[in-house]
């Protein structure tokens, strides 16, 4: 058993600005500690995605550059292929990775781009203030669909991009966890780091899917958010290893 | 508490009152409920997270790794140096 559970020297001891209960938080930390342990801080690059994420590098302690909405993945193509000898990942969101920046997503992932991808689903768009992301849940109220989102009246169903990606030759790995409990955190750690090392191998594309919580937008107490994971969430979203 | 005798280990949990933003996550998991709201305010004027005055702490690290804002840290000891 492990003795000791310090903070990562990835991460810097600082305040963040996101919302009580966010996901994001745990994510940030969870990827500082997987560089850490992998020994890989000095030559790691992330690209931060916009949204609420979009000062992740006011937390991290290892560089990390900024891309357009959406565009992350492009950024990173450009910087692994310069840089082959960096270890270079994107942090998104449902909006960032699956809505504006599909194309971007697609066709990395496509290409087979040597990247580790970390998607954080939370079921909307937080940082504009709740509409409805690809991912938003059959019937789930946002503000954009008031009415809880209606798949057969032209709202679309959740979009599994996860699944939709696995099946491309050029990706090596994808897997889905929830940071619902301390056992999901564990096992998005195990992810986070399988898809690290899958690049660093020269693997491929990698993405780590994460249901992560959003209790502002979801209108819901920190506690009940995760809940709402465990019982609506992984329903549409099944969690475990899709291809490897 | 029984789990006091069987550990070969203790544990001292350090919560970083002024990051906390009183989610209670870390509460709501803890196995032992050694972890609890405080009535005070910190510098951010919300309640945070304190621990109880007798260490009841069995090291699963449940609130480390919950907790969104890297509050916490756990401090694995030999049991001679128990407080
Ligand atoms: C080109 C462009 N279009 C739209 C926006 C507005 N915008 C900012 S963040 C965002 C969505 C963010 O949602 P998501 O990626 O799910 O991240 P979250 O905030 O939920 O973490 C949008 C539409 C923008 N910044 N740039
Ligand atoms: S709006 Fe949602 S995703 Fe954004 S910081 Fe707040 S809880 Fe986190
Ligand atoms: S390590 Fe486990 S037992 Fe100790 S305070 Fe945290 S949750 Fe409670
Ligand atoms: S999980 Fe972290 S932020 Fe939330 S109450 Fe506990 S120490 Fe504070």
């Amino acid at each position: 058993m492990k003795k000791s559970f310090l903070l990562p020297k990835s991460l810097k001891n600082v305040d963040t600005h996101y919302c009580s209960g966010c996901g994001h938080g745990i994510l940030h930390r969870l990827v500082a500690q997987a560089i850490d342990e992998l020994n890989i801080r000095e030559k790691t690059i992330g690209i931060a995605p916009v949204g609420c994420a979009v000062i992740a590098y006011n937390y991290w302690d290892f560089d990390v550059s900024e891309a357009a909405h959406g565009r992350a993945l492009a950024v990173a193509t450009g910087i692994k292929r310069c840089r082959p000898q960096n270890v270079v990942f994107t942090y998104q969101g449902d909006g960032d990775l699956a809505s504006i920046g599909i194309a971007e997503t697609l066709h990395s992932a496509n290409r087979g781009e040597n990247l580790t991808c970390i998607f954080v689903n939370n079921a909307c768009y937080g940082m504009t203030g709740g509409q409805m992301a690809p991912t938003t849940l059959r019937g789930q109220k946002t503000i954009t669909t008031p009415l809880g989102r209606d798949p057969e009246s032209g709202d679309g169903w959740p979009l599994k991009l996860s699944e939709v990606l696995s099946v491309l030759d050029g990706v090596c790995f994808v897997a889905r966890s929830s940071m619902s409990n301390p056992q999901g955190v564990k096992e998005t750690y195990q992810y986070i780091k399988r898809a690290f090392i899958n690049q660093i191998e020269k693997k491929g594309f990698s993405l780590v899917e994460v249901l992560s919580s959003c209790p502002t937008i979801w209108q819901k107490t920190p506690i009940d958010a995760l809940r709402w994971i465990e019982d609506e969430m992984v329903k549409e979203f099944p969690l475990g290893v899709i291809k490897e | 508490m029984s789990v006091k005798e069987q550990k070969t280990f203790c544990f001292q949990v350090k919560v970083n009152r002024d990051k906390c933003k009183g989610c209670q996550l870390c509460i709501f998991y803890c196995p032992v409920g050694y972890l609890v709201l405080s009535s005070r305010l910190n510098k951010k004027g919300v309640k945070f997270a304190e621990t109880k005055k007798d260490n009841e702490c069995i090291g699963c690290g449940f609130c480390y790794l919950i907790c969104p804002d890297a509050c916490i840290e756990i401090h694995g000891k030999e049991q001679d140096k128990e407080k």
